[in-house]
């Protein structure tokens, strides 16, 4: 036991709570994507309404839930931990410095494009999820059903309420780009061979699911103020 | 040519610093950057001022002493080479060039731009030796070792430990240095002995000495004199979590 407790008081095993629980987070993001697609499909009120239920009650998927909190929760305290064990690093900083050089500035940013995304979850979270929990949301008629539905299409048909989503997005194309091959590297995965195409798909993973996800809020404000 | 320098003038650890600009003319495109300042330290001496201190060795790019925060990269602007081994004629005439010390808590300044990277030695006292038998000296090739492996292991042991992975790294992380020492004996046969508590001691001692944690921005590689490849972070986390998970007698839990 003192070796599991050893291993996340030093710097390799608390990034290894930051690959996997980045990696859980990424595998997350597909079953997210996959369930929301079927607000593309029109009429799609009790198709979506009947996903939130299975959602909300499979105990499968509760147990998947709640992995995916704590994974959100490791995520940002250990980034809270390392960073500040990154800024004590260097008490004095550089009075000229070129990083651009030598590294990327999204994998330089991880923090600010983390940021964007936790305060985007906050909202995302706040809107949806809570009022589902906590809040009133109304029953889809005829059914037993609540109607998220209706408080989705709603939230989106507002433009600044889209833009948020859109420019979070982006912060999360960027944050994946860097994270995703970068878990691979923490957990000690490097090959001539394997990284290249590790470092592909995760560009692909990190262009194509955010911008899926920002498309939801996009076309439904379009169809819902009739524009598309 | 004709330069404008900001260096960094620090007298001692514990008194604090600033830039000072001096101007320096007559420089050859030939020289060496060291020895461009070699040239201005004569002439603070002729006027009777405190020389610049800078550490400086072989000059031939092989002992990982010099060091130099040159315009805002470690190093200077080339790739793959040590500061004695950068020429004023990568620089333009006129120029003004800024130069730093390395920064770093672990590398803390000692005089203008001479850092103190023992914590370097520490780490390789914590683990980073194999044990060898007294007695005769052994065969050459006694043990086979496949040529790739022999290579790569090579390519890790080309590490000076100048500190320029720390230098350059925003989070000051010591885990390109860290890990080349680690694998280049990990991958051969004579280190398997002390293998899993080799790098949970050199690990332990890296934290220790406040270096930073690896956030894979990659520069290190990037502004590495000898190019040590990223690949040995993998390898060095992957020995790492091996070690802490498989390892019947890991370092950690003896303790």
């Amino acid at each position: 036991m003192a070796t599991v407790v050893n291993i996340f008081s030093h710097t390799i095993g608390r990034k290894l709570i930051m690959a996997l629980t980045g990696g859980f987070l990424i595998i997350f993001l597909i079953g997210h994507l996959a369930g929301n697609l079927v607000l593309f499909v029109e009429d799609s009120q009790l198709a979506f309404n009947e996903y939130t239920k299975f959602m909300t009650t499979n105990p499968f998927v509760k147990v998947l839930s709640y992995l995916t909190y704590i994974s959100i929760i490791l995520h940002v305290i250990y980034a809270i931990v390392l960073g500040r064990m990154n800024t004590q690093a260097r008490p004095v900083r550089y009075s000229y410095n070129k990083p651009a050089q030598s590294s990327t500035w999204n994998a330089r940013s991880m923090t600010l494009l983390g940021l964007i995304v936790l305060v985007f979850l906050i909202i995302h979270l706040k809107s949806f999820w809570f009022e589902l929990k906590f809040g009133a949301v109304p029953m889809m008629e005829g059914t037993d059903l609540k109607d998220l539905h209706t408080v989705v299409i709603a939230a989106f048909s507002q433009w600044w309420y889209v833009i948020i989503y859109v420019l979070a997005m982006a912060g999360l194309a960027y944050h994946l780009d860097h994270g995703f091959q970068s878990a691979f590297q923490t957990l000690g995965l490097n090959h001539k061979a394997y990284t290249p195409v590790i470092k592909s798909i995760g560009r692909i993973f990190a262009i194509a699911v955010p911008a899926l996800f920002a498309l939801i809020p996009v076309y439904v404000y379009l169809t819902q103020n009739n524009i598309l | 040519m004709k330069f404008t320098l900001k260096i960094w003038r620090q007298a001692g650890a514990n008194q604090s610093g600033e830039l000072k600009t001096y101007e320096i003319d007559n420089i050859s495109s030939d020289m060496s950057f060291l020895e461009m300042l070699d040239v201005l330290n004569e002439n603070l001496v002729q006027k009777g001022e405190d020389p610049v201190h800078f550490d400086h060795d072989c000059r031939e790019g092989i002992c990982g002493m010099c060091s130099l925060y040159i315009n805002g990269r470690a190093h200077g602007p080339q790739r793959a080479i040590t500061t004695c081994q950068l020429h004023m004629r990568s620089f333009n005439d006129g120029d003004t060039i800024v130069i730093e010390p390395w920064r770093a808590k672990a590398f803390p300044v000692v005089k203008d731009l001479v850092v103190d990277r023992s914590a370097f030695d520490r780490i390789i006292q914590a683990g980073g030796f194999v044990s060898v038998d007294t007695g005769g000296v052994p065969d050459a090739n006694l043990i086979p070792i496949p040529k790739d492996t022999a290579s790569e292991a090579m390519d890790a042991a080309t590490c000076i430990g100048c500190g320029a992975c720390v230098a350059t790294c925003k989070n000051a992380s010591a885990m390109l240095f860290v890990s080349a020492k680690v694998s280049q004996l990990a991958m051969l046969p004579q280190g398997q002995v002390e293998r899993y508590s080799r790098v949970e001691k050199m690990v332990a001692q890296m934290d220790e000495e406040g270096f930073g944690s690896c956030t894979n921005t990659y520069a290190c590689e990037a502004e590495c004199p000898k190019e040590i490849s990223v690949t040995n972070i993998a390898r060095m986390n992957a020995e790492y979590l091996k070690s802490k998970f498989t390892s019947s007698d890991s370092f950690a839990g003896k303790s």
